[in-house]
């Protein structure tokens, strides 16, 4: 057997668990999940084709719609004020501050923290109609403050600050981006007269486009996604009034609450699909703006 | 000399600032802390950081106030992640070892869907995993969520490892060919023993990861209180309990944020480096 053959069969079984997880785990269930889009199954009886009915069902479905409404908003609310203050302070902190190895530490504590259900419980304390903000807002003179999670009005807004708060991952990869620029290009720009102003949008933003695109897609795609904090506010059902109603929270009580398997099936090949667009759209966009 | 001055003002004003930013973002966490040690009255009605009669009740009362105590579903999920983790780094090592370093035919193509599958969201397969891990009588169990990590399933995983390898210098390699080592004994007498950063980092954010993995515990760990971890107990916690509660449920919600913070002091360095090269979710 010659070498090349030899390393090939050698790479294979280097490679077997991941093929057997990318079959078995990956493209067999979207492919049966495709499948199951167009039946409908309950899990006892066997599935029953139906063609295109669950997907004509979701579009008459207010509350579905209300869903993707919703994961709409926190997604173009949550993704550029996020990415907008982890550029900010990743700026801020560049200038050559003797604590910056800590000051990343700590801005970092929110993001590692944040996707958890205990801190999803610590936003409903907080920012309950009793809660510790309001409190706050009190004692600074605001009398009668919103009851933020427990009013349809402002609940969603509140869970854009939760995700918002969790800056701290991209702009560690901000600064990393920044520091990889070399000094002598601001030395030029200083020598051309540029400003800290200019030098920021004429020099550093340019500079760190590839990263925006990076961290954008990245932050979009589990903006999508967002599920604990949703499920924990609401206490599973998306209230008040479902203006936390999260997309994957309707897909969650939906397929596995009610057992609508084929419905379910059909709301998640829909995300994956959107999520694919948005992502083929953002690098389509990205030659207009990407430096 | 007044240059020097207004320099100095400047930087002593955006430590200032982001100090200020600071303590607004982590007061909640402060927050948390001191209220874990309040009671309930005081909660709702005291602003002040620090408790007028510090009380370890809520810590004692909460530990038992589910069926089952909480060690049992700090128990769960040690041994969750312990066995995600084992999964994670055996797999994905194995994996990326062939995607950096062998030659193989259709390699273009399967590291392209390995990149691929990285930013597919797992809805995208939950509901037919689900059936199959039902069909299987896993659910109750940790092995639908424990068994694709031994699958590396977790791609991203793959990528940071096949991004470590890179950076090993092929010289080794040729080295060690020259010695007659084939590619099984240069995987695991060359390139695993300079691997340990990379396979740390693996290690600690499927720990932290799986810790925080809220949906898939809840899919399969949330129907019997024997098997709760963590994040399904606290969640049984809000449902079951009234607001009259809210001193226990934050000093377990702390509890379970113990053991990430304790990893993150501990690793800091490494696992900011980590998301800085490549760019960790969060």
């Amino acid at each position: 057997m010659s070498e090349a053959a030899r390393e090939g069969i050698a790479a294979y079984l280097f490679l077997l668990p991941w093929l057997v997880g990318l079959f078995g785990l990956t493209l067999g269930p979207m492919l049966a999940s495709l499948l199951l889009s167009f039946t409908h199954y309950d899990l006892l009886s066997p599935p029953r084709w139906v063609g295109l009915r669950n997907f004509q069902l979701l579009l008459s479905d207010d509350r579905y719609l209300h869903a993707v409404r919703v994961t709409l908003t926190y997604v173009v609310l949550e993704v550029p004020l996020k990415l907008a203050f982890a550029l900010l302070l990743a700026v801020v902190l560049n200038r050559g501050l003797r604590a910056v190895g800590l000051y990343r530490a700590l801005f970092y504590v929110p993001s590692l923290l944040g996707g958890s259900a205990a801190i999803a419980i610590l936003w409903r304390q907080i920012f309950g109609g009793d809660g510790m903000a309001n409190m706050v807002l009190a004692s600074l003179g605001w009398r009668h403050p919103p009851a933020w999670l427990q009013d349809p009005g402002y609940a969603l807004y509140t869970l854009v600050a939760l995700g918002v708060w969790q800056f701290g991952s991209p702009m560690v990869i901000f600064l990393a981006g920044i520091r990889q620029i070399p000094r002598e290009f601001y030395d030029a720009a200083r020598v051309d007269g540029a400003g800290r102003v200019s030098q920021f949008f004429r020099l550093t933003l340019p500079l760190l486009t590839p990263l925006i695109l990076f961290n954008f897609i990245l932050q979009m795609v589990y903006a999508f996604q967002t599920f604990t904090p949703a499920f924990i506010v609401s206490g599973g059902n998306g209230s008040p009034v479902d203006s936390t109603l999260f997309y994957t929270l309707y897909l969650y009580n939906e397929a596995f609450g009610n057992l609508h398997m084929g419905y379910g099936a059909a709301m998640a090949w829909i995300l994956l699909v959107v999520i694919a667009f948005s992502t083929a759209a953002v690098f389509a966009s990205s030659r207009y703006w990407v430096f | 000399m007044t240059r020097v001055r207004s320099r100095l003002s400047v930087y002593a004003l955006i430590n200032v600032a982001i100090i200020a930013a600071l303590v607004v973002m982590l007061y909640p966490l402060i927050w948390m802390l001191s209220a874990s040690f309040k009671t309930g009255y005081e909660i709702f009605h005291s602003l002040s950081l620090l408790p007028q009669a510090p009380t370890l009740d809520n810590y004692i009362s909460g530990w038992t106030a589910l069926r089952l105590p909480f060690g049992v579903f700090f128990m769960n999920s040690v041994v969750l992640c312990a066995a995600a983790v084992l999964g994670n780094t055996i797999s994905c090592t194995l994996a990326a070892f062939a995607f950096a370093r062998l030659r193989f035919p259709l390699k273009r193509v399967l590291f392209a869907v390995m990149l691929m599958t990285i930013m597919l969201p797992f809805h995208a397969t939950i509901v037919p995993q689900f059936v199959l891990y039902e069909h299987l009588g896993w659910v109750g169990t940790i092995l639908p969520i424990v068994a694709p990590k031994f699958l590396a399933v977790d791609a991203f995983f793959v990528f940071l490892l096949v991004q470590f390898i890179r950076n090993i210098p092929t010289s080794l390699d040729d080295a060690a060919k020259i010695d007659g080592c084939g590619p099984f004994r240069l995987f695991y007498w060359v390139i695993l023993p300079l691997l340990t950063p990379a396979l740390a980092t693996t290690a600690i954010f499927t720990f932290i990861f799986t810790w925080n993995d809220f949906f898939s515990q809840l899919l399969y760990l949330g129907n019997s209180v024997s098997s709760y971890t963590v994040p399904v107990a606290l969640r049984a916690f809000i449902d079951a309990t009234s607001l009259s509660s809210w001193p226990q449920t934050l000093a377990m919600s702390l509890l379970s944020l113990l053991p990430i913070i304790g990893f993150f002091m501990a690793f800091q360095r490494l696992l900011v480096e980590g998301i800085s090269t490549t760019g960790l979710k969060g």
